[in-house]
């Protein structure tokens, strides 16, 4: 694969990640190396193959739609970065023009 | 104080008045102290450990102590445990204080275990020699210049230099057993579906499973059964029943293994040797042996990484500096928020896959990468359990080499994902694995055999390397 700085940044966006232009060049040698170490996969047989997505064979465990307290207020508050009493509290989001 | 290999010789010396639990935590405490240069743990639960140790000296006394009483464990630091620090070992949980305590611990905590701290180990459980850590390596205690394995590494090293009896894990490639070979323990990985996974911070959630490492097959066992089964939190855990082992030697098993596993290039000469020893140990104990191919070894380690990265730059989203964890100081608004936060609080092996998952994921490359690999997936699972309708276990070396120097593979990340080549197998098929102690080389580095069973077996798995161990008693 040969991954561009441009490619680089749209991914790092998607991953919401930067990255310090010293650090571009190797994460884009790693990322290359490591797609072309995957690119292996290209020569297995899958024709016919149904992708693999769950592990388990058990089909429709279903339980009872009850309510319950899962986690108190003040609990799911507690590793809040900012917060006030109710609230987590997060940077504004709409800017005055 | 003695060094205990199980919690059956604890409890003896318990019945004869010669040790408490009390007692028994004060010496690991001890222990910890002298060996903190290892780095094995990142926090001890001192109080917490000396309290529950006086409560369950107590319930031995009026009869009502659980299976574990007399067990001081160790977690790995990505396993919740309510009221204590937990942070996978990445600066972005700094301070982060875990909220409930995740299904295994909690049935372990009801059996009266002694949580004693937790442990080490690479960052989101990314990596195969816990030098990922925003906290440091961890050194390996047979040989301090190299690395204990990982992801579990401080786990490992915490049951090697009897800094406790036993640990808990998280294996989602081989972070248990790969450790556990390179300290000369027990590692187990659990059938997946078979054990919680509420509470595990997530890294590839169809991949990820708790389990034990410790010194005795017995304590391995106990440790998984009280931990296994249904889980209403994890819609992925298996509604079949756990049956409990009871050993019963001289058993005869058919037993399979990949002849590429030996044959591959990469595999260490000595390490090579030790394994037609084991090989021929089993022929002589009058077990049926047979050399199988399967032409998708070098396939394993590709596919894992595709599948694995992919889970992970979805489960890893949820750290976006907005409702815990590390916020960036220079958060202004919602995209300084989510990148400043995340590109500070990541280590460079956490980017590295978060990045190359959201390749695979990305609308130009998904077919092309994670549709293929979840099809060579299937190919991997289905030849794997053809193999195991065929033979009881298939058997190879945990790893290809013994524990390597620290750093001699930090600047090379394909090097150190070849780390995981015989590992991979299992969780890839979702089948239970265990590594056992086996043997060293002449350097006394410990080398460990890999037995992997069929889906749910592990009764089985157990009662086979429960034999295989009593011929290597005394490593």
């Amino acid at each position: 694969m040969n991954l561009d700085d441009q490619k680089i940044d749209e991914l790092a966006y998607l991953a919401r990640l930067e990255f310090k232009q010293e650090d571009k060049e190797h994460i884009r040698n790693d990322l290359n190396r490591i797609i072309d170490f995957c690119d292996q996969l290209k020569s297995v047989d899958t024709e016919g193959v149904e992708p693999l997505v769950y592990l388990s064979d058990a089909q429709n465990v279903l339980r009872e739609d009850l309510k319950e307290e899962a986690l108190a207020k003040s609990e799911a508050l507690k590793n809040a970065p900012s917060k006030d009493s109710d609230y987590f509290k997060v940077p504004k989001v709409l800017k005055k023009k | 104080m003695k060094r205990y290999r199980s919690l059956s010789q604890i409890r003896l010396d318990i019945d004869e008045g010669k040790v408490s639990c009390s007692s028994l935590v004060d010496y690991y405490l001890e222990r910890i102290a002298q060996n903190s240069h290892l780095n094995a743990f990142l926090e001890i639960f001192d109080e917490d450990a000396k309290a529950q140790a006086k409560l369950v000296d107590q319930k031995l006394k009026d009869g009502s102590a659980g299976r574990l009483a007399g067990m001081v464990l160790a977690i790995k630091d990505n396993i919740s445990y309510r009221g204590h620090h937990v942070s996978a070992s990445s600066k972005i949980l700094e301070g982060f204080e875990a909220v409930y305590t995740a299904t295994a611990v909690e049935r372990l905590i009801a059996e009266d275990v002694i949580i004693i701290g937790r442990c080490n180990c690479d960052e989101f459980a990314m990596g195969a020699s816990n030098e990922n850590s925003a906290y440091g390596a961890v050194k390996n205690a047979d040989d301090e210049s190299r690395v204990p394995g990982g992801s579990s590494g401080g786990s490992a090293v915490a049951v090697q230099a009897d800094l406790c009896l036993a640990a808990l894990g998280s294996d989602t490639g081989g972070s248990i057993r790969q450790p556990a070979a390179f300290t000369g323990n027990v590692g187990f990985k659990p059938t997946y579906g078979r054990v919680s996974r509420w509470g595990l911070l997530a890294y590839g959630s169809s991949f990820d499973q708790i389990g034990p490492i410790s010194r005795s097959m017995e304590d391995c066992a106990l440790i998984y059964e009280i931990m296994a089964g249904k889980d209403p939190h994890d819609a992925t855990s298996s509604l079949k029943e756990v049956d409990s082992w009871e050993y019963s030697p001289e058993k005869k098993y058919k037993i399979g293994y990949i002849k590429e596993t030996i044959e591959r290039e990469g595999i260490d000469s000595e390490l090579k040797a030790h394994f037609n020893e084991v090989l021929d140990g089993l022929k002589a104990d009058g077990h049926e042996i047979e050399a199988v191919s399967f032409p998708y070894l070098d396939y394993m380690v590709p596919c894992y990484y595709v599948l694995t990265t992919a889970e992970a730059s979805s489960n890893l989203s949820r750290y976006s500096g907005m409702l815990y964890g590390h916020r960036s100081s220079e958060a202004q608004d919602i995209d300084t928020t989510f990148i400043k936060s995340r590109s500070e609080g990541f280590g460079e092996e956490v980017k590295r896959r978060i990045m190359t998952g959201t390749f695979v994921l990305s609308a130009d490359y998904y077919d092309a990468y994670y549709t293929k690999a979840q099809k060579v997936r299937r190919v991997i699972q289905n030849e794997s359990k053809a193999l195991l309708d065929k033979f009881d276990f298939l058997i190879s070396p945990t790893t290809p080499t013994a524990a390597f120097k620290l750093g001699e593979k930090a600047s090379d990340p394909i090097q150190m994902y070849l780390a995981d080549i015989y590992t991979v197998q299992a969780p890839l098929a979702g089948l239970p694995a265990i590594s056992i102690p086996t043997g060293r080389t002449k350097d006394g580095l410990a080398i460990g055999t890999q037995v992997m069973g069929n889906s749910f077996e592990e009764k089985k798995l157990f009662n086979f390397c429960k034999q295989v161990l009593e011929s290597y008693e005394n490593l």
